[in-house]
């Protein structure tokens, strides 16, 4: 009896939730999405799309096995990715906690690239909530610039929304001046209402410069074209309700300069050039930076570039 | 009863499937007496590079197969152009050729097949080697396939050039992007669908139809091809050289002016596999 109090009053606070931020055209969104693979985008401002997309990478490194070394290397990558001076650095690096200081020793203090660390339990987020927060204080104390935290799935699937968004407050405040990005993992919230009511929820606890982001990349499924927009709007409709600009960063699964290129689109079409920048939208993402680099040299001499040229990604992501 | 006649589409055989330009182009081709066949896809410089990221895909497996086994493979294609010789007899047939040329065409190219299939588990005995030295060393000079060959052509023996440019690249574990004929096409469609229901992995041989002029190019300067095998013109021939001088690729060009026999013994050498193969010399202990 009190099990069944228990969902019905679940299924209320979802109903409520949904009726206030609305729900999704599922087919729509996939066939506005299907005609972004469709633009043709050429010469100067494919190389204008390429050059801004290493600009947004989030160089990833997140292994069992990464180490120092990796790390520096990583980092070396990150601020210099090719010889040709037209080509820029990457947003940030992006490391488990326990590699930040390494990051920072190879990155110095003076510089443009941010490091960001996953927090709080990455990527399940299944510890008690005060672990996760001294994970992040500490992160945050080694020098991350950027935390990039996991909601608790497990509450908002239980329909405990109050305590997934009192949570991704609570990590809001550990960050003090380090942006924060909310990782929704979209594939465990398994349909687009719930990818968005969780845009939601994020949006309304985090500052203005923040990010809601997709996924881990430690899941099958990741960053499409189709999540993305349903954040997408979410940030616009958000926007356009409170006049406060949230950021995004997809993650995972985006591999070549092509994908990047239509993940572009779709912020220009939705949200407009003001999000086409590296504080307002981000690519997590390892081999891709490699495709990038690989794409621009191709540009640059006319010829089609041999991959082996262009240094090995980690796995994964 | 009167019936529409079904018409086949020709498609070209890239990377294991059947495929259309992404250009969706095509280009009309006719038989003998001059009456529209059918149209041919008109390969653009992207199917090109679709068509090397296809080969780069099937590489690696095809070099690890034992030569053995691709020995046999080649022989039972082989096996497949000698039951189907009748079709490819009428594919030569549509450019012009006379009936008994077109048969001799296709069986010289099926002993060429047979040909190389027999070498491709002892080249490496004839290649290879252990070099003296004089130290308690072994010093082996094995071979390995370079990995990427562009193959060019030509329009006299459509489907016997094509195959005798191909088959001694795939012998040693390298894997093709060729482009046919595009006088002749034909047989190379034929061939595709040959290529299909042979045990040969998709992506060792892809086929490529359309035009010298807009593919050439790219033959040269991808960096991703190790080497051109070409029969072709002064001028392809200059902008092979210095394309392949900028990528760092081999060429092995033949005069197309110098109108090469393709049924003759030179047509058909050890030289030709060794032409696609990287030489590595190792040293190991010889040991108590």
């Amino acid at each position: 009896m009190v099990r069944n109090l228990m969902n019905a009053g679940q299924s209320v606070s979802l109903r409520r939730l949904f009726d206030e931020v609305g729900q999704v055209d599922c087919v729509g969104i996939e066939e506005r999405v299907a005609k972004y693979t469709t633009r043709s985008i050429k010469k100067a401002s494919k190389l204008w799309g390429l050059r801004t997309a290493v600009s947004m990478v989030d160089l990833t490194t997140l292994e069992g096995k990464d180490t120092p070394g990796k790390v520096a290397s990583l980092c070396a990558k990150a601020l210099q990715p090719a010889d040709d001076p037209a080509v820029p650095q990457v947003a940030a690096v992006c490391v488990y906690p326990a590699m930040v200081k390494h990051a920072r020793r190879a990155l110095g203090t003076d510089t443009a690239v941010r490091i960001a660390s996953v927090a709080t339990a990455f990527p399940s987020g299944q510890t008690p909530l005060r672990t996760r927060l001294a994970e992040v204080r500490a992160a945050v104390a080694d020098g991350a610039d950027e935390i990039d935290m996991v909601i608790n799935r497990g509450a908002f699937l239980a329909g405990e929304f109050g305590r997934v968004q009192d949570e991704i407050a609570a990590v809001r405040t550990a960050c003090g001046g380090a942006t924060l990005k909310v990782i929704l993992e979209v594939s465990e919230l398994e349909t687009y209402d719930n990818i968005r009511a969780a845009s939601f929820l994020a949006m309304r606890v985090i500052r203005p410069g923040d990010f809601i982001k997709t996924s881990t990349g430690k899941t099958t499924l990741n960053a499409t074209l189709g999540n993305n927009q349903v954040m997408l709007e979410a940030i616009r409709d958000f926007y356009l309700d409170t006049g406060t600009a949230i950021s995004m960063k997809p993650a995972g699964g985006i591999r070549t300069a092509k994908q990047a290129l239509q993940f572009l689109i779709a912020v220009k079409e939705t949200l407009g050039d003001a999000w086409l920048t590296n504080e307002r939208y981000r690519f997590g993402a390892s081999s891709l930076l490699n495709d990038l680099l690989r794409q621009i040299e191709k540009e640059r001499t006319g010829a089609y570039q041999a991959p082996y040229y262009f240094s090995e990604a980690a796995e994964s992501y | 009863m009167s019936r529409l006649p079904i018409t086949k589409t020709p498609k070209v055989y890239v990377g294991g499937a059947f495929i259309r330009s992404e250009s969706a182009r095509v280009f009309p081709l006719q038989d003998a007496a001059g009456n529209f066949y059918a149209n041919i896809p008109q390969c653009t410089r992207k199917d090109l590079r679709n068509a090397v990221e296809a080969a780069a895909k099937a590489g690696p497996g095809w070099a690890k197969r034992t030569a053995y086994n691709r020995g046999q493979i080649l022989y039972r294609l082989g096996e497949m152009l000698e039951a189907r010789a009748s079709e490819l007899a009428a594919a030569i047939q549509l450019g012009g050729a006379a009936k008994a040329a077109a048969a001799k065409e296709v069986t010289a190219t099926v002993d060429r097949l047979i040909y190389y299939a027999g070498w491709a588990d002892k080249y490496e005995q004839v290649l290879g080697n252990v070099n003296p030295v004089a130290a308690p060393y072994f010093n082996f000079t094995v071979t390995e396939p370079m990995g990427i060959v562009g193959v060019i052509a030509p329009d006299e023996a459509p489907l016997l050039a094509l195959l005798s440019l191909i088959v001694p690249a795939i012998t040693s574990g390298n894997t093709v992007v060729a482009l046919a004929s595009s006088t002749q096409p034909y047989p190379a469609i034929v061939l595709g669908e040959l290529l299909a229901t042979s045990d040969l992995p998709g992506g060792v041989v892809n086929l490529l139809t359309g035009f010298r002029k807009e593919l050439v190019p790219t033959f040269a300067t991808h960096t991703h091809l190790r080497a051109v095998s070409a029969v072709v013109g002064a001028d392809e021939r200059k902008a092979l050289a210095l394309g392949a001088a900028d990528s760092v690729k081999r060429t092995r060009l033949l005069k197309s002016e110098a109108q090469p026999d393709w049924y003759a013994d030179t047509a058909q050498s050890l030289y030709a596999v060794r032409d696609f193969l990287e030489y590595k010399t190792t040293w190991h202990p010889i040991g108590a």
